[in-house]
């Protein structure tokens, strides 16, 4: 389990994140939720080692973040951004095999490893492929083969995924493809700790839910009983309609901008010159 | 252990790597052979054979073998240790930075250099009643390893932000120092007397004359070391390409290795422009042409790059003092001569399958 406990970040004066406190459990899907500068990816980044903390702790697989070493927390802790650039033209199976980086293993094993990722993401069609070639979809997916590469071992269980708004970029099917792998990592006993911008994925997706506001934790706990419509309107400071989709789960429908303030925004005037 | 796992997974690129080679080998014949006084490729052998005490039958004459001995092979080690050094630390830096536009003179190398060496030709030079010989070959090469390792240290400090180099820092940081160097530079120049100004400049452009077994004992132990050092961090290069934050997830001492990548590429400039002046386009240049032609990957890149450096500055060579004999042209013209219109066909070719 990744534990934060009460973790306090400032940068000057400003607090970016004020006592937040969080577990990311083997096996479950967590995800956070939250306006813009809610303080997410402060939180993502405290949790994965990155940054220091101004006050609090985090504890990871019982030993606090801060007494690993470089390899060995990459050896438990994988981590995928919005989207990744490479400057040079890296082939598809090349950028995947970074993520043996903290791995001393041979050659022939880490092409096992790497064929295996490849197909675990449907990824064959795009063996030699230069990623600088392919498409935002196409290039979240090889880095989720990245990452899986580098949790691909038989050693140091548990270990954790954190996702950094994985399908901000992604076409709908896109979303669900990269979702429904972190859901099967979720199966093979690997914590998920993803950033959603979007409610839906999130409330399909996750086991719990926190929600952010201003550094603040507004609710934490099952996505079941936390996503209520009183919670959802605190955090995003927006009026929505919960909806049943027919089989029980909640569909979060954002309210018209015109339906709930009483003076629409002005119309911009464009000057007509003829 | 990292490092040695590192060089292992070089095997995968060795038929690459030994194609370099080859070619370097034809080039390290060709250079010994080619030259004012003619020596064949036998010629060559059979000297070589007769200082380790083997005879193959074929005459040389003493001329040929002092030739040899005491000319060409000393200025073709210093070429190749030169060229090797400008290639690696081109391609380090490269991949350090994120930026194929990187060059050595990027962190303030080669400006600092310069300063150095326009110091020394025109105010020390005036003061010192030392000879002209000692002179060249000793305190300007000193003063400009001196103002390579300050102006890179200087570039390091202001760099640095909250405890961590930060890239886009760092280059901003080289620009300015560069800068102020180069004003230094202009002030000496408007000092300087006709003579000093043509020492200065063909200085600037490059000069690989000055070998001598001396020079050789110095680089060889400091350019080799620093090779293998640069080639240990071929892993983390790779993982950097992804960006710092990917690096640090994958389990790179980000810190660690931006700091031994700036400080053993600078020492291997600051001592090559020290000894042979500023020879451009080699570090900028080979390790596309490796990454474009072979594979990105920094286990072949760093290799190949320092084979390839020491390949087109030996080839160079060869051209700068043949086509004017008895006089020399300047090696940095030669080296972008050869080296341009390769880069450009290159980069048409990529561009057609938006590589880049």
């Amino acid at each position: 389990m990744i534990e934060a406990k009460r973790i306090t970040k400032f940068v000057g004066t400003k607090a970016i994140l004020k006592a937040c406190s969080i577990k990311v459990k083997p096996g479950y899907f967590t995800a956070v939720v939250g306006a813009n500068g809610a303080g997410k990816t402060t939180l993502l980044k405290s949790l994965s080692g990155e940054q220091t903390l101004t006050s609090g702790e985090i504890i990871l697989n019982d030993t606090s973040i801060r007494q690993y070493k470089g390899i060995a927390l990459s050896k438990v802790r994988a981590v995928l951004s919005q989207h990744t650039e490479v400057n040079f033209p890296f082939t598809v199976e090349q950028v995947i095999e970074i993520g043996r980086y903290p791995y001393k293993t041979h050659n022939t094993e880490n092409e096992k490893i790497i064929q295996e990722v490849i197909r675990l993401t449907s990824l064959q069609d795009f063996i030699g492929r230069p990623y600088q070639t392919l498409s935002g979809g196409e290039k979240q997916r090889v880095q989720m083969a990245r990452v899986m590469a580098q949790l691909y071992s038989k050693t140091e269980f548990p270990k954790y995924l954190l996702l950094d708004e994985p399908t901000s970029s992604l076409d709908l099917a896109q979303q669900h493809i990269l979702l429904a792998l972190a859901k099967n990592l979720c199966k093979q006993n690997i914590g998920i700790l993803a950033i959603l911008h979007d409610l839906n994925l999130a409330i399909q997706y996750a086991d719990e839910i926190l929600f952010l506001k201003k550094g603040v934790t507004v609710a934490y706990g099952s996505c079941q009983t936390t996503a209520t419509r009183s919670i959802i309107e605190d955090t995003f400071s927006h009026p929505v309609r919960l909806l049943d989709d027919g089989t029980g789960r909640k569909i979060v429908v954002p309210r018209h901008f015109n339906e709930i303030h009483t003076q629409n925004l002005n119309p911009i005037e464009y000057e007509r010159t003829n | 252990m990292q490092r040695a796992i590192s060089v292992k997974n070089i095997g995968k690129h060795s038929f690459s790597l030994m194609l370099m080679l080859f070619l370097l080998f034809f080039l390290l014949i060709a250079s010994l052979a080619i030259g004012a006084v003619p020596i064949s490729p036998l010629e060559v052998l059979q000297v070589f054979s007769k200082e380790i005490g083997i005879s193959t039958g074929i005459n040389t004459n003493e001329t040929q073998q002092i030739v040899l001995l005491n000319i060409r092979l000393p200025r073709l080690l210093f070429t190749i240790f030169i060229g090797a050094a400008l290639g690696i630390s081109g391609a380090t830096l490269q991949g350090l930075f994120r930026n194929p536009l990187v060059e050595p003179g990027i962190i303030g190398v080669s400006s600092g250099a310069a300063l150095g060496a326009i110091v020394v030709i025109v105010f020390i030079a005036r003061i010192t009643p030392i000879s002209v010989e000692l002179f060249k070959a000793w305190l300007l090469p000193m003063s400009a390893f001196l103002g390579a390792v300050t102006a890179t240290f200087i570039t390091l400090k202001i760099g640095k932000y909250e405890g961590k180099t930060k890239v886009t820092y760092v280059i901003l940081a080289g620009v300015a120092v560069s800068a102020l160097a180069n004003a230094a530079i202009g002030l000496s120049i408007f000092y300087a007397d006709d003579q000093q100004l043509r020492t200065f400049t063909f200085w600037t452009l490059g000069d690989l004359s000055v070998a001598t077994w001396d020079k050789i004992y110095i680089l060889f132990p400091l350019i080799c070391s620093s090779i293998i050092g640069l080639i240990g961090l071929a892993r983390p290069l790779n993982a950097l390409a992804l960006g710092e934050a990917e690096a640090f997830h994958s389990g790179v001492s980000v810190e660690k290795v931006k700091l031994v990548a700036v400080l053993l590429s600078a020492l291997v400039v600051g001592t090559s422009v020290a000894f042979a002046g500023v020879i451009g386009f080699i570090g900028l240049v080979v390790p596309h042409i490796i990454r474009i032609s072979l594979s990105p990957d920094h286990l072949l890149v760093l290799p190949a790059s320092a084979i390839g450096g020491a390949c087109l500055l030996l080839l160079a060579d060869i051209i700068a003092r043949t086509v004017v004999t008895p006089a020399e042209l300047p090696i940095g013209v030669v080296t972008a001569m050869i080296g341009t219109p390769f880069f450009i066909y290159l980069l048409i070719r990529s561009k057609q399958k938006r590589l880049i």
